[in-house]
């Protein structure tokens, strides 16, 4: 039978796990290599031996050591329901500003295994920014947007991730836009996020922008919604809660509000245009 | 009538954008205007009229992120 083992279609004759452990070990080291393998069937780690199935996904790893680029990819998108993972591979994604929101956002598109991430930001990362973005101490004085490929690098090798350390203003947003399909909202002043939504939806209505605006303080979790604006344009956040004296900008409101823009991405990837 | 946000106006025809967006006391800098469905540039707010019928979107921003 065919099997997925490892990202390769691979004909097998096991007809179980221990068989299939058998064909793959090498003989002189079988004991040792059970010692140090785990094996993933159909996104579950189990040590069971299971009967196998015709288009069975099976994984195996050794601990603790890098695995081949199509056994890794194979384990990322091992728990994805199945062609999505296909889609997401394809996207062209922006994320314009890199702290609170978009460092939450560019972290968790990765994680979902988006092809390609497009990072802009002009700002080095400070000890302020520590109490709700993804950054570390390792990271103070780097570019935001170096720092952050370097962090993606580490969780999903596999994501193309093209930055641009620039200030996005009226007059190069077009530009430095055109390729995505979609994009991300996260700067941190409000008259930056109208500028970009002005320019976006005059300059590219093809394209889907999504906008983040109402997180701060520490008010109730289910205030954060997302609406839909247009088939093109989503805002999520509670509308309200500015950044202000008094109501600052804290880790579990923010990323709630990242959440919301990236499973909205997502369902934008997918064609769901309903929120 | 002109609808802003949902709500029904009587009076605004023939006033441009920048004038219902100072009836309504919106600030200046942290929106965005929609008309019918089209995104209205800040710099036509002062051309563009309305006529009986258009239906305004107003997108109004607070900070942090």
């Amino acid at each position: 039978m065919k099997i997925r083992l490892n990202g390769q279609w691979t004909e097998t004759k096991a007809r179980d796990m221990a068989e299939l452990r058998r064909e793959v070990y090498a003989v002189e080291a079988m004991e040792e290599q059970q010692r140090r393998c785990i094996w993933i069937v159909d996104g579950f780690q189990t040590e069971e031996n299971l009967s196998l199935r015709e288009g069975m996904t099976i994984n195996w790893i050794e601990k603790g050591r890098m695995p081949e680029r199509s056994a890794m990819e194979s384990m990322l998108c091992a728990r994805h329901t199945p062609h999505v993972y296909e889609k997401v591979k394809q996207a062209h994604i922006a994320i314009a500003g890199l702290g609170g929101l978009g460092s939450n956002i560019a972290v968790m598109l990765a994680r979902t295994g988006v092809g390609h991430l497009h990072l802009i930001d002009f700002d080095i990362v400070e000890p302020s920014n520590l109490n709700r973005q993804q950054y570390l101490i390792s990271h103070l004085g780097m570019y935001k947007t170096e720092a952050m490929k370097d962090m993606l690098a580490q969780m999903n090798p596999y994501v193309q991730v093209d930055i641009d350390t620039v200030r996005i203003d009226e007059d190069n947003c077009a530009e430095l836009l055109k390729e995505d399909d979609i994009i991300c909202e996260a700067f941190d002043r409000a008259e930056a996020k109208a500028m970009l939504t002005e320019q976006i939806l005059c300059h590219y209505p093809e394209k889907t922008l999504i906008c983040g605006s109402g997180m701060a303080g520490y008010g109730p979790s289910g205030t954060i919604v997302t609406r839909k604006i247009t088939d093109h344009f989503y805002i999520c956040g509670d509308g309200v809660s500015a950044a202000q004296p008094g109501n600052g900008l804290m880790a579990p409101r923010v990323t709630i509000c990242a959440g919301h823009q990236a499973n909205m991405v997502l369902r934008c990837i997918l064609g769901l245009k309903d929120v | 009538m002109i609808q802003v946000n949902g709500e029904n106006f009587d009076g605004f025809d023939g006033l441009t954008v920048a004038e219902v967006l100072k009836a309504q006391n919106y600030p200046d800098k942290m929106i965005a205007v929609e008309c019918n469905g089209a995104i209205i540039p800040r710099g036509k707010w002062a051309e563009q009229t309305l006529a009986d019928g258009d239906h305004i979107e107003v997108v109004r921003f607070v900070g942090g992120g």
